[in-house]
């Protein structure tokens, strides 16, 4: 099974997997729980496209706070502490280690769910920071960023311990990812919360978050996720380490300059640079979809509807929304395509289509091990994967074509722009069951890690329990 | 790579410098930066948005406003028109030549031929720089937006979804302060067809005191409170409004030229 760690015997491995256990629970939980409230959110967001009359009188579901409030959910609730958790668990296995300092990430993990909570709260009550991926209000962000550091010193401490000195490919993705968030994160909230710059200064600070974030941050994490679970599960070696440092220093040095958006009101140097960093994220790109193709395709593996079959497709989705990347990016293209539904759904395939599902894949590989029993649910693995694929296809499809169509009929000063509107609204009605979609199979998640979260504290219960009323050894009874 | 140190290295040097590019640059460039002039005038752009304004710009942040609308015009480029400003005495030859020329989006040279006909025959031109493109033509702005009109704006409204139209300059497409009033209350009232939610938290039904307030909403009909109620704006809405009447961009400015209509009118 192990491809990339030196002979582990199975006593140890047991060791490291439960070492990880409580964290990993506290991370996946909240992360359960948020994707479904995100989820939710968004469906309730997408309602007002049916109708937009419903939530006239409260503030609290007007679409301008509902549709950020479901964007951070999923990204900071979900997306971020589902990456931690994959994270500690790969270094401590690459690491051939138990976790160390365990305790720290649980008690990170409770002040992140907290961060999340006083964020979406925040912005439901009107307290946004009116930054897009950057909403919460100062409370939420400071513990978020303190739980980060948090996780992230246990991440570095089990790296520090590694038995193999030797890095894994996933070891830059992953390592270079715990530095970028706490950068990126900071930099956003100093510079546009705590002491914001003047004018459109702000905006590029912005962009330059947003990028970081959802394309490059999420692309560090679910690629090099990617590339740990890939190899074992296909049974073959990453197809190469050299090709993957290739991938790795494209990606940091390429990706992290696309973001501008081409026609904005900033001295012209901005959008020029990113758009030509846009077209050289090619590269990276064309590398990961060469190592992913060699490493997974000759492998004697049906997918069955499980973790490979989720690695496969959210790598896949990586591909294409880099893709939709560097053409909104492009000029000619982006005259058609920026400020329309082109844009959300390049940033929700990323989102959902790969890095959520990507996730899951991982989640649903590692849980048993961790756990030391099998999933409660396992059918319900290959329905979610059946509901996310469809969710996703429809959402992403619906909103990219919508987009597209809306872009080429601003462009056309003939129609007006409530028939440009209008003519938006039935994919954005077929986006609405896309939600349905991915909100049901996002059920399906939760359910098994709540129920498996609940076995494990009964067990631990009946256990106490029974170590309570066990009949004291003899040899202690005093005569 | 062999170790930690390095990845912390290659991180450091990738992520530092768009660092440097897209954070240090633009607050270098654009941080300190000041009031400048309008185009042939001595008046100061921006000015401070008005108190009530400044505070609208926070509802429409509270309220996610940039959600769905823009505060970015573009433009494509810039054009030129040949508009006559007087007959002369040769009457009949000038309009001769007006009716058959082309005198709307010319080139400079275009332009420059054009008035020097009419001129010959004895006509008094202006040549009038006008910007062209979909959202101009849309009649979202006279010219696109530019760094300096968001001197004073926090947080930055510039938006990336045009779900409803571009704001950039709705304080002048849209000066009616009660028309606004009444669309953020029941928007398919006024724009038959809008997809915009309704902003009713932004207001409040009361009973009716001695008299009607001179401030109440006249709404339609249909929408209209029960009798001896009234719809009064609440202070949000009325610095909602006050902030989406203060956005204009409808100078022209040395970044974005054109010719402003005050000259046109003369014509």
């Amino acid at each position: 099974m192990i491809v990339n760690e030196i002979s582990p015997d199975q006593l140890s491995t047991g060791k490291i997997d439960a070492s990880c256990r409580v964290p990993l629970l506290a991370l996946f939980g909240g992360a359960a729980l948020w994707l479904v409230v995100g989820l939710l959110l968004a469906l309730i967001a997408s309602l007002n496209f049916h109708m937009p009359e419903k939530f006239a009188n409260c503030p609290l579901l007007t679409y301008g706070r509902v549709q950020p409030a479901a964007n951070d959910a999923i990204i900071y609730g979900f997306a971020i502490p589902a990456a931690l958790g994959v994270l500690l668990w790969i270094f401590a296995r690459l690491s051939q280690t138990e976790l160390v300092l365990p305790l720290v990430p649980i008690v990170a993990a409770n002040i992140w769910h907290l961060g999340v909570f006083v964020g979406i709260v925040g912005i439901l009550i009107g307290d946004s920071t009116g930054y897009a991926w950057l909403e919460f209000p100062r409370g939420g962000s400071v513990l978020l960023f303190a739980a980060f550091l948090l996780i992230a010193i246990s991440a570095v401490a089990t790296f520090g311990q590694r038995k193999e000195r030797e890095l894994y490919p996933s070891h830059w993705f992953l390592l270079a990812a715990l530095l970028w968030f706490p950068w990126i994160y900071s930099t956003a909230n100093l510079f546009l919360v705590a002491w914001p710059v003047r004018g459109v200064a702000q905006a590029v600070i912005s962009w330059w978050f947003v990028d970081n974030l959802i394309f490059v941050w999420l692309a560090l994490v679910g690629i090099g996720t990617a590339f740990y679970f890939l190899p074992k599960l296909a049974g073959r070696p990453l197809q190469s380490h050299y090709f993957a440092l290739f991938a790795f220093w494209t990606l940091i040095l390429f990706s992290t300059w696309c973001g501008i958006p081409q026609g904005a009101p900033v001295p012209a140097w901005l959008p020029a640079l990113s758009s030509v960093a846009s077209a050289l994220t090619i590269v990276p790109l064309i590398a990961i979809a060469v190592i992913l193709v060699k490493t997974v395709c000759g492998a004697n593996v049906s997918c069955k509807g499980g973790p490979f079959c989720y690695l496969k497709f959210g790598t896949t989705a990586f591909i294409l929304s880099g893709l939709m990347l560097i053409a909104s990016a492009c000029p000619q293209i982006s005259c058609v395509t920026e400020f329309t539904w082109f844009g959300p759904a390049q940033t929700q395939l990323q989102i959902l289509g790969f890095f959520a599902i990507v996730m899951f894949g991982a989640i649903y590989e590692l849980l048993p091990r961790v756990m030391g029993f099998e999933l409660p649910f396992p059918k319900f693995v290959r329905l979610q994967h059946w509901l996310f694929m469809l969710g996703t296809v429809l959402l992403v499809a619906s909103l990219a074509i919508g987009g597209i169509e809306q872009g080429l009929k601003l462009q056309n000063v003939g129609i007006a722009f409530l028939d440009v509107t209008q003519a938006t609204l039935p994919f954005l009605r077929a986006s609405t069951l896309g939600l349905l979609f991915l909100l049901l199979g996002s059920l399906l998640f939760a359910a098994n890690i709540f129920v498996m979260t609940f076995k494990w504290k009964l067990a631990l219960f009946k256990s106490v329990i029974a170590a309570v009323k066990a009949p004291l050894e003899t040899a202690e009874v005093k005569s | 790579m062999k170790g930690g140190a390095l990845v912390f290295l290659a991180t450091f040097i990738a992520l530092g410098s768009s660092w440097c590019g897209f954070v240090l640059a633009p607050e270098l460039q654009l941080g300190t930066a000041k009031q400048t002039t309008v185009l042939n005038s001595s008046d100061a752009y921006p000015v401070q948005r008005t108190g009530d304004a400044t505070l609208g710009l926070q509802v429409y942040r509270a309220s996610g406003c940039a959600a769905c609308h823009t505060e970015q015009v573009q433009q494509d480029g810039v054009a030129c028109d040949v508009v006559l400003t007087g007959a002369g005495k040769n009457l009949a030859a000038v309009s001769n030549l007006v009716s058959t020329l082309k005198l709307n989006g010319l080139t400079k040279d275009e332009a420059d031929v054009a008035s020097q006909k009419i001129s010959v025959a004895g006509g008094k031109v202006e040549t009038h720089i006008v910007a062209t493109g979909a959202d101009i033509s849309r009649g979202w702005g006279l010219r696109c937006s530019v760094t300096e009109d968001f001197l004073y704006d926090y947080p930055m409204p510039l938006g990336s979804l045009r779900v409803g139209p571009d704001l950039a300059n709705v304080g002048a497409r849209l000066p009616d302060a009660n028309w606004q009033l009444l669309h953020l209350y029941a928007p398919q009232s006024v724009a038959k067809g809008s997809m915009m939610p309704p902003f009713r938290y932004l207001f409040e039904t009361r009973k009716i005191g001695n008299a009607s307030s001179p401030d109440a909403l006249q709404l339609p009909k249909e929408l209209a409170p029960p009798a001896g109620y009234e719809v009064m704006p609440t202070d949000e809405a009325k610095e909602l409004v006050a902030y989406l009447l203060s956005l204009r961009i409808d100078v022209p400015l040395y970044d974005a030229p054109f010719t402003p209509r005050a000259f046109t009118s003369k014509k």
